[in-house]
């Protein structure tokens, strides 16, 4: 396979979780707005907006927080290049690049979900089709992610686009948690809060863990708790542990199709040395932010040694 | 609704009846209610958009990819009319092959006084580095599209040759299997000659024309400019179908003497490469040092034996139109036989005699670039005002060599699916040709291209033209 090819299917998926994640961002967010009165529900907006990481570029050209500027801006605002219709134009140009590696199947969801995505985001979505909205986009994923299980090879092919996903998938859960810690848990007093409770119900909600969550501890609501789940429990899909638990297979299977492994899976190893050896009491001792941080960095070194273990760029 | 006699109507006589090669279809048509058909007619369109079969435009904001219009009424060859269609063709294609091979070579052409020397020193696709060289197994135009019009019942003449890269083969291809998915039933009740296996056929005639150097099964991959060339959707099409890489110029580069594709494993060699890239873009060390689309240094490895290049570099000299108007003496000199298939009647502006004629019968004729295509640059006379008349000659008597004229062709007319019924459109063909060392492969059916406005001539998708398949009955 080309490494260009590659590099296409891997950042196909990436996108393709980044849009998919902003949507889940976004349902988190309108929903919490709806339980508030307006000031806090700005708060909420502008919470939102600092968790996708578009602070800066949303205040230099909004002057407030209302929730049919921050749902416009992170959904289809052009001079936002991480909306969700740049992304998903992105998830599609890299389908067409590698257009002849993906599936007739994967290939007709992508470009089924552009065809509706572009359509109905051509205008601004008012606010009663946000939440259909944010359903289409979380569908295109559902769909995607079941057309290359469904209809894939399981070559180097596929073994990239999961790589993708799991890469980008880590990074978000972890940024969501920086961000939401931060804002929200200055210091551990705060645990047990009404006010509390709300928010991090938001942060489950935000990566679709509410009723998994809740299943497990009985609707027991406390921080350490959620983090635990979010950070080191392997069942929940969009756990730290799982995606990098999911990202080692991708990575094991391309050395077996490749002969060898390379400085991605040297990597790999170490970081999956450190989260199995950590409890989370050990996580917060060492400081969550910190955690997290050296998390996200090793994640990301990870994703630089793929692309280049794979010769993605000439 | 008949044949109106002004223009050859290939379904209908113009006694209203329908011709032998139509009956089938014909009675299948008749039976189908006008509200079903419509909807099969909206369906085409849903299912080209959901498989993304879209040729790229740009417009003045962003690119934006359209779809060619597709017509669901097929247009159809009976097994008799391909056969002398087919001798034709094998003819003038032949008859190209040797002619690039003279020209490249020791121009006997030339010097026997048949084409004037002019001809390919002021032809920009002319390359001074072919001289001299043979590519591998001594093929210039492996894939070549000779398009054709018809204007009565044995009447068809060639309007053009495409022997740089010829495309549409991939419409030839969906349009195929888009009537096949909407409408099974006909095509159990009429015999079809198939077309799905061209991609296996270009696969094989493409190996064929491997290099000596090549190592065991032949490396065969499609170089694309890219996601943002208008034909796209086909490169990749085609590198799907046959299996082949689909490679851009950064994927290449030249080690150890070859030309090799950067793949996850490290560098593999290509042996042979279909370029959808044109020659100045082909290599910036030997020709537009600006391109990026190309390989450095392609051209020395190609010199030296080490790759193929489908088609051959400098082949597109015999798509100038100046060219064309020699078609008949180059197939004699090469042949040795009267061309089977006609040019059409083409006068020359660079002739005197010619220009005078050209510029007093501007109403009547249709004038074009020698290097032009794609419809565009062209004046066709009945349907300009005097003032685009007025114009054009004035471009004409600035630089007459520029030019070449020919009638107005009655083209037939094949009819097209509308709201109230079939109404009659023109239409042109371009089958598609392979051509390997010792064997020249012509596809039952090709890409029929029609005009969807009334009275329009111009078929050119950028103009406003759309599709059908085009079926070639089995004896």
């Amino acid at each position: 396979m080309l490494g260009r090819t590659a590099n296409a299917l891997f950042w196909m998926f990436r996108y393709l979780e980044r849009a998919e994640n902003t949507a889940r961002l976004l349902d988190a967010g309108v929903r919490m707005a709806l339980t508030r009165d307006l000031v806090t529900a700005e708060e909420e907006w502008r919470s939102v907006i600092a968790t996708a990481g578009l602070r800066r570029n949303y205040e230099a050209r909004h002057g407030s927080y209302t929730g049919m500027q921050a749902w416009n801006f992170m959904l289809r605002e052009k001079e936002n290049p991480q909306s969700v219709l740049a992304m998903f134009g992105q998830v599609r140009d890299n389908a067409r690049q590698s257009r002849n590696a993906v599936s007739g199947e994967l290939w007709e969801a992508i470009n089924d979900s552009w065809i509706q995505i572009k359509d109905i985001l051509a205008k601004p979505v008012p606010e009663q089709r946000v939440g259909e909205v944010v359903a289409m986009i979380r569908q295109a994923g559902t769909l995607a992610h079941g057309a290359i299980g469904g209809s894939m090879l399981r070559d180097q092919g596929y073994h990239f686009a999961r790589a993708g996903t799991f890469i980008e998938r880590a990074d978000s859960t972890a940024r969501i948690l920086d961000i939401k810690y931060y804002l929200l848990l200055p210091s551990l007093s705060y645990v047990g809060s009404s006010l509390d409770t709300g928010q991090w119900d938001t942060v489950l909600r935000s990566v679709s863990g509410d009723r998994a969550y809740r299943w497990l501890n009985a609707g027991q609501i406390d921080a350490k708790g959620i983090v635990e789940f979010l950070v080191l429990d392997g069942r929940f899909p969009r756990s730290l542990a799982y995606c990098h638990s999911a990202l080692r297979d991708q990575l094991a299977s391309l050395a077996r199709i490749h002969g060898h492994e390379g400085q991605s899976h040297a990597l790999m190893r170490d970081a999956d040395t450190r989260l199995a050896d950590v409890t989370i009491d050990a996580v917060f001792e060492k400081g969550l932010h910190e955690f997290i941080l050296e998390f996200i960095s090793t994640n990301s070194a990870i994703a630089q040694a793929i692309s280049e273990d794979y010769r993605f760029l000439a | 609704m008949t044949g109106t006699g002004e223009y050859f109507d290939e379904m209908h006589t113009a006694d209203g009846g329908v011709r032998d090669a139509y009956a089938g279809y014909h009675q299948w048509f008749a039976e189908q209610g006008q509200k079903y058909l419509a909807r099969k007619h909206r369906d085409a369109e849903t299912q080209f958009r959901r498989t993304g079969i879209t040729f790229n435009v740009y417009g003045e904001n962003e690119a934006e990819e359209r779809l060619i219009p597709f017509d669901m009424v097929p247009r159809i060859i009976d097994a008799g009319e391909w056969r002398r269609l087919t001798r034709g063709i094998e003819q003038r294609v032949s008859a190209l092959n040797a002619f690039m091979h003279d020209l490249y070579h020791r121009q006997e052409i030339i010097r026997a006084g048949r084409v004037p020397e002019r001809l390919f020193r002021n032809n920009a696709a002319w390359l001074p580095n072919m001289v001299g060289f043979t590519p591998p197994g001594g093929v210039y135009t492996h894939i070549v599209g000779i398009d054709l019009v018809r204007t009565g019942p044995d009447e068809f003449f060639v309007l053009e040759d495409n022997a740089r890269t010829p495309s549409g083969v991939s419409y030839m291809l969906e349009n195929r299997e888009t009537m096949m998915a909407m409408f099974p039933e006909l095509f159990m009740r009429v015999p079809v000659e198939s077309v799905s296996n061209y991609p296996r056929r270009l696969a094989k005639s493409l190996a064929a024309c491997a290099p000596q150097m090549t190592q065991g099964r032949p490396n065969v991959a499609v170089l694309t400019p890219g996601i943002y060339n208008s034909a796209y959707f086909e490169h990749a099409f085609l590198a799907d179908q046959m299996g082949a890489e689909l490679v851009e110029g950064s994927d290449l580069r030249v080690v150890g003497g070859r030309v090799q594709m950067r793949t996850t494993r490290g560098y593999e060699p290509v042996d042979v490469i279909y370029r959808r890239v044109d020659d100045e873009f082909l290599d910036p060390l030997t020709f537009n040092p600006d391109s990026v689309l190309g390989v450095p240094g392609i051209m020395d490895v190609y010199r030296a034996g080490g790759i193929t290049i489908a088609n051959a570099p400098g082949t597109g000299v015999a798509d100038d139109k100046a060219i064309y108007s020699f078609m008949p003496e180059i197939v004699e000199f090469y042949t040795g036989e009267k061309p089977l298939l006609p040019n059409v009647e083409t006068w020359r502006c660079a002739d005197a005699d010619s220009l005078k004629y050209v510029l007093d019968n501007l109403a009547e004729l249709v004038v074009k670039e020698v290097h032009g295509s794609g419809g565009y640059g062209m004046l066709i006379g009945p349907t300009s005002t005097k003032a685009e008349i007025a114009e054009f000659r004035k471009k004409i008597e600035a630089r007459p060599e520029n030019y070449i004229a020919q009638p107005t062709l009655a083209l037939s007319t094949c009819p097209i699916f509308t709201k109230s019924d079939l109404a009659p459109r023109h239409v042109d063909l371009r089958p598609f040709v392979l051509v390997s060392p010792d064997n020249i492969d012509i596809t039952p059916g090709g890409l029929t291209r029609v005009a969807l406005k009334k009275g329009s001539l111009v078929v050119n998708s950028s103009q406003g033209g759309g599709t059908k398949d085009t079926w070639v009955l089995k004896d």
